[in-house]
Order: structure tokens, then C-alpha cells, then sequence
């Protein structure tokens, strides 16, 4: 579904990707967990097509297709989805309206009708049931004013809306309680299936006890530096970065 | 410039036969000495420095002819919303349709125009023509005390609802030169009354015309105004406006200027709170292109304790489009717990639209609550990047933002037919 090959990515002129190598399947989890300031957020933008990151070298394809050069929309048309870290508050659009013309413009993308008013209040109604996401906070404008809790349960309930093929889910569980923590996992392994995929990028090996990674990558200084499955999030957990550290740096050195 | 418009006022002044003897005569001898001692505004001057207007007007425009004579007062080009329910009022070129002003006559409300209303009405006229603008302060004041000649006279009398909105439709037809218009307009509400007003300016497309409008608005006690101004003139229009509004004891009144459209715009929109506990809502919209010049200023001047004035501008400027917004509070030392809010916000789309934005209070009681605040900045790159994450056309996603910018402001308009026109407007605009 997706593959990477040797991507480098610069901002401001700093180079933070240093060739990112990842093949991700249909029906898989990844978790991709690393340190502060190792890359992790920078890959999910550049996935996502954020303008100010550059690429200077290496390919990304997803389902076949070159998507370096697409337009942020266009990515997400394809089928890609990022959870952001920190979501946007857009006071006087209205969640209702944004939705409609997002998932409507994705329809016409891929050559279906625009969604009619009836069909779309049912799907809202079945996937906020599913995120267990209040109507008042639907009603009100995009993100506006919403706890940190609430706005990652709004990009969980996006994703559920507009049904990726691929979900990148930045730190959607930093700052969360064990309880919104436990309704944004139980929303992302319901939507899970085998013709889906979800990159997890995360701090915390806690929220991995929800959504069970099928392979978890370890990004240090703008590479991956170690793969493994399940396990090895315990073991960071248990053991830290450290080691991890001294054993690439020794490599390097 | 100044020999000529004395020149043409000698002119003006044999063309008024016996009028020459009246009260509102003597006015415009008096405005005629206070301009020839100020002058038009040079360009050092504080309160033009943006928007340069008398050297432009003196090379652009003939101030030679300012009579009235030969033109015609048949409707303009391009007028909008003839089918609307509405008390309808016709100035075309600067003339006021006489006939159909006259038939629009209901209980409480009084339509004339301001020449008729100086035979039937002269008390109205002694007392307030003139006493509410400020010639000394502002020269295009003077300019049109000196020529104005031709304008409505609405009064709203003592505790009348009226029913509809009345609609002033001021539209311009082709003439040979680039002419000036001169237009006057006095409107008294009355204690107790309530009315809902739209001015709403248009012109022929190809006319290069500069207008000069002011109006004096007299608010009784406890009497209420909606108040709105639609500038959708062409791009070779030359517009100044100057409002003059006196409100007395617990009246309130709610202004709106929408600019779409115009060369240079200049809107003075003045307010007096001549007594107390007055409300004062000021919105403000401009959307300009091309090579627009919008500048607006307004003065609140709170004179007495307990009122309350709230404003609201934002503009979005495209293309070379400039804009100007100067917003001046007095709170004086009388105006004790006064509520004071402004707040100007401005979205530039390209790197090469300016926008000057200066708030002025100048507080002199010590127990007042006001604010002010100004933004002049881009469409969030967040706020656009969030939305095309989600699948959305850049062109949309910059669409959506816009209109949540003015959202707030449009929601304001309480007249549908006019919300509707501006709203869609807004979308031809923004998308």
C-alpha cells in the first residue's frame, strides 16, 4: 500500500529525514515511536504534504502511485489521512459544512455523486455513535473552543467520516486521559480492516496496549533505526532510548 | 482650485433667484469662508494622509459647473433591488425623483425633498441643517454645504414604527464630462420612533464621476435606527461620505458600510452621544480588488455617562487594493462608566495589497471599560493546510476561511433581501 524509499526531507534548510525506508501492507498497524525531535511528526507531514517540509531525495508511493507531487487534497483524495498532533481551531466553519464539502470533494475525485443531506446526517449520526462524540460539539465550529481530549476524538470521528486507506495518526494519544485514550482506540480497531492501513506515531508504549501494532519502528535522527514487532515497545518502555542511542551513535562514530 | 469653486459658487448664487435670502443660505456663504480659509486637504494633512483626495480630485475633476441645470433625474444604470418591499427613493445624478418621493407618504413618516422641506418645514431645517456637520473639520463637509442644493429630508415623527425599510437609491447615468455631484440629506427620527434605512450607491459602469454625499441624522430620545450604506459603484467612482449622527437619551442605532467596489471611497461616519445611556453599533465591510482605495474613518465621541458603542470592521484586500481604517473613541470627562469597543481585522491575499489601520482613544473619564484591537495578516497556512488534509481544493478551503471571516459581520444585517445580496456577493468574491 505504501512504500518508502530513502526519503530525506529538509526544513529550513535542516535536513530531519535521513532515508526512510518502510513498506507498510494492507491490514497492518505500524507504530513508529523514537525520542523527541527524531523525525516522527516531520515524516507524518511530509506524508501528509505539509508545504513547508522538503524533499530532497527518495520516493513515497501509495497504492502505486508517485504521491510526492500531489497537492495536500489530492493525498487525501487518494485515500490518505493524518490525525494531527495539534488540530486546528477554525472559528465560523462549521463541522457540518466542512465535512460535507471534504468528503463530497473526495466522491467527485474518485467519480461518484456528491453525498445527498439525508445520506450524510445518517453516516454523521453512525460515526459519531461509533467515536461516542457528542452532537453539541458537531454543532459548533470547527474545533472551536474543544479540551485537547475532544479534538483528537474529532480527528478520530473525521477519519471514521471520510474512511482512509491509509490513517497516520500523529501523538493522537499525548495528553489523553485513560478514558478518551480508551474511545480513540476502540474508534480506530473498530474502523480497522483488512483492506486499511494505520501508521501510529507515538511517545507512549501505553496506547499500543489498545491498538496492537503489528510492526513497531524505532526513528532516531531522521532514520529507522530498529523494527521489531510487538515486543520491542515493551522494551523501550522498560529500557528507554538510550541504548538505542549509544548502540546507533556507536555505529556512526 | 479654490478660485475656481469660488467662481462657480458667484454662478450658483444667481441661479437661486429669492433663495439667495434664506437661512440655508447663509450657510453656504459661511462654509464658503471657512473652505477658502482651509483649503482642500494637502497631503500633509493628518486626516487625508492616506488617500490623497484633493490633488486628485483638483486634476481629475471640473469644479467649474456645479449647478444643477439639465440633468436628468430618470433612474440610473445598474439600480438593485427594485422589487424589494421597501419605501423607494430615487436619486439619480444628484437629483432626487420629486413626483415619487412625494407619493411615498405614510402615517408618521415624512419624505420630501430637502428643497421642499425648506418652504414647509423651516423649523426642522433652522435647527438642525448644518448643526450637526462640521465644516471646519472636514473640508468635503464645506464643499458640499457650499453646493449642495439637492437632497431627501425623511422625518420619522414621534413614536412611529415604520413598517418597511426606506430605500435610497443613488445611481448615475452617462454624462459627457466627468461630473461632481453634490448630494444633502437630513433625516430626523423622532423620540420614540424606529426605522430600518438602506443607502445604496451604483453607477454606470463607464462614468468617472466624484460624489460628494453628506447626511445629518437627528435620533430623538429612546428612538432606534438601523442604518446602512451599500457602496457597489463602479471602479471609476470618486466617492466621499460624511454622516454626521446625534443620538439623544437611550436611543440606539446600528450602522453598517458595505463597500464593494470604487476607485477612491472615502466614508466619515461620526457619531455623537449627546446624552445618556446610547447604544452604538458600527460594522464595517470592504472587499476590495484591483486597484481599490477604501478608507474609513469613524468618530465616537461619548459626552455623557452609562453608553455603550461597539464596533466592528474587517476587509479583505486583493490584487494592488488599498485600505484604511481609522477609528477615533473620545471618552469624555463626563463619561463615566462608558463601554468602549473597536476592533478592526484585515486578511491580505496578495503581497502587494496594503492596509493602514490606526485605532485612536482618548480617554478622560477614569471609571470606562474600553478596548481596541487590530490584525492585519494572511489566511492562516494551518487553518488552509488542515482543510486540504481533509480533501478540500485550496480554492475552497481559501473560500471557507473568508467566509467565516465575515460571517459574523454579515450576520449582522437584519433585512433578508439585503443579507441575501451582500452574502452572495461575498461568494462571488471569496470563491
Amino acid at each position: 500500500m505504501l512504500t518508502i524509499k530513502n526519503l530525506h526531507a529538509s526544513v529550513a534548510g535542516q535536513e530531519i529525514l535521513k532515508g526512510i525506508n518502510l513498506e507498510i501492507k494492507a491490514g497492518e498497524i505500524h507504530a513508529i515511536m523514537g525520542p523527541n525531535g527524531s523525525g516522527k511528526s516531520t515524516l507524518a507531514s511530509v506524508l501528509a504534504g505539509r508545504e513547508e517540509y522538503e524533499v530532497t531525495e527518495g520516493a513515497v508511493e501509495f497504492l502505486g502511485k508517485d504521491i510526492l507531487d500531489l497537492a495536500p487534497e489530492d493525498r487525501a483524495r487518494e485515500g490518505l489521512f493524518l490525525a494531527f498532533q495539534y488540530p486546528v481551531e477554525i472559528p465560523g466553519v462549521s463541522s457540518n459544512n466542512f465535512l460535507r464539502t471534504a468528503l463530497n470533494q473526495i466522491r467527485k475525485y474518485r467519480g461518484l455523486e456528491p453525498m445527498n443531506a439525508v445520506h450524510f446526517l445518517k453516516l454523521m449520526k453512525e460515526k459519531m455513535a461509533l467515536v461516542e462524540i457528542d452532537q453539541k460539539l458537531i454543532n459548533r465550529s470547527l474545533n472551536e473552543g474543544f479540551s485537547g481530549g475532544e479534538k483528537k476524538r474529532n480527528e478520530i470521528f473525521q477519519m471514521a467520516m471520510l474512511e482512509p486507506k491509509l490513517a497516520i495518526l500523529d501523538e493522537t494519544d499525548s495528553g489523553l486521559d485513560i478514558d478518551a485514550l480508551r474511545i480513540v482506540a476502540n474508534g480506530v480497531n473498530k474502523l480497522k480492516s483488512k483492506d486499511n492501513a494505520t501508521i501510529v506515531v507515538t511517545h507512549y508504549q501505553r496506547l499500543l496496549d489498545y491498538i496492537v501494532p503489528d510492526y513497531v519502528h524505532v526513528l532516531y535522527n531522521g532514520r529507522i533505526v530498529k523494527s521489531g514487532d510487538k515486543s520491542l515497545a515493551l522494551e523501550l518502555e522498560d529500557k528507554g532510548y538510550d541504548w538505542i542511542k549509544a548502540g546507533v551513535d556507536g555505529v556512526v562514530s | 482650485m479654490i478660485e475656481q469653486l469660488k467662481d462657480s459658487f458667484k454662478t450658483f448664487e444667481t441661479q437661486l433667484n429669492g433663495a439667495s435670502k434664506s437661512s440655508w443660505h447663509q450657510l453656504r456663504k459661511k462654509a464658503m469662508v471657512t473652505l477658502e480659509s482651509n483649503g482642500l486637504p494637502k497631503a500633509k494633512d493628518e486626516e487625508y494622509r492616506y488617500t490623497h483626495l484633493g490633488r486628485i480630485l483638483d486634476k481629475k475633476f471640473q469644479f467649474t459647473d456645479l449647478s444643477m441645470a439639465g440633468r436628468d433625474s430618470n433612474h440610473g444604470e445598474n439600480i438593485l433591488f427594485h422589487d424589494a418591499d421597501a419605501h423607494h427613493i430615487y436619486i439619480n445624478n444628484g437629483i432626487v425623483d420629486k413626483e415619487k418621493i412625494k407619493s411615498l407618504a405614510v402615517n408618521g413618516l415624512i419624505m420630501l425633498t430637502l428643497q421642499e422641506a425648506s418652504d414647509k418645514y423651516p423649523k426642522d431645517i433652522d435647527a438642525h441643517l448644518g448643526n450637526h456637520s462640521n465644516n471646519n473639520k472636514d473640508a468635503f463637509t464645506a464643499l458640499n454645504t457650499i453646493f449642495s442644493y439637492e437632497g431627501v429630508f425623511i422625518k420619522v415623527e414621534k413614536n412611529a414604527l415604520i413598517d418597511k425599510p426606506i430605500l435610497l437609491h443613488y445611481s448615475t447615468t452617462k454624462q459627457l464630462k466627468q461630473p461632481v455631484y453634490q448630494s444633502r440629506n437630513l433625516i430626523i427620527v423622532e423620540s420614540g420612533a424606529q426605522v430600518e434605512m438602506i443607502e445604496s450607491y451604483t453607477s454606470h459602469e463607464e462614468e468617472e464621476y466624484f460624489s460628494n454625499h453628506v447626511s445629518e441624522i437627528v435620533i430623538g430620545a429612546n428612538a432606534h435606527l438601523n442604518y446602512y450604506k451599500l457602496q457597489n459603484q463602479s471602479n471609476k467612482t470618486y466617492h466621499v461620505d460624511n454622516t454626521y449622527i446625534a443620538q439623544a437619551k437611550d436611543s440606539v442605532v446600528t450602522s453598517y458600510i458595505f463597500t464593494l467596489e470604487g476607485k477612491i471611497i472615502r466614508n466619515n461616519l461620526n457619531f455623537a452621544l449627546e446624552d445618556q445611556n446610547c447604544e452604538t453599533h458600527l460594522f464595517g465591510l470592504y472587499v476590495a480588488h484591483g486597484d481599490n482605495h477604501i478608507d474609513n474613518h469613524t468618530v465616537v465621541n461619548h459626552k455623557f455617562p452609562n453608553c455603550f458603542s461597539n464596533q466592528i470592521y474587517k476587509g479583505i484586500l486583493d490584487d494592488t487594493a488599498k485600505a484604511v481604517f481609522n477609528g477615533k473613541i473620545f471618552v469624555q470627562p463626563d463619561a463615566q462608566k462608558t463601554n468602549a469597543f473597536q476592533s478592526n481585522k484585515n486578511i491580505l491575499l496578495t503581497d502587494t495589497a496594503s492596509m493602514n489601520s490606526k485605532p485612536q482613544l482618548e480617554i478622560w473619564a477614569d471609571d470606562v471599560k474600553c478596548s481596541h484591537g487590530c490584525t492585519t495578516g494572511q489566511l492562516d497556512e494551518e487553518q488552509l493546510f488542515y482543510l486540504r488534509s481533509r480533501g478540500i481544493s485550496k480554492s475552497s478551503a481559501r473560500g471557507m476561511l473568508l467566509h467565516a471571516f465575515v460571517d459574523d459581520v454579515l450576520d449582522k444585517i437584519k433585512i433578508d433581501f439585503l443579507h441575501d445580496f451582500v452574502g452572495a456577493e461575498m461568494n462571488n468574491r471569496l470563491d
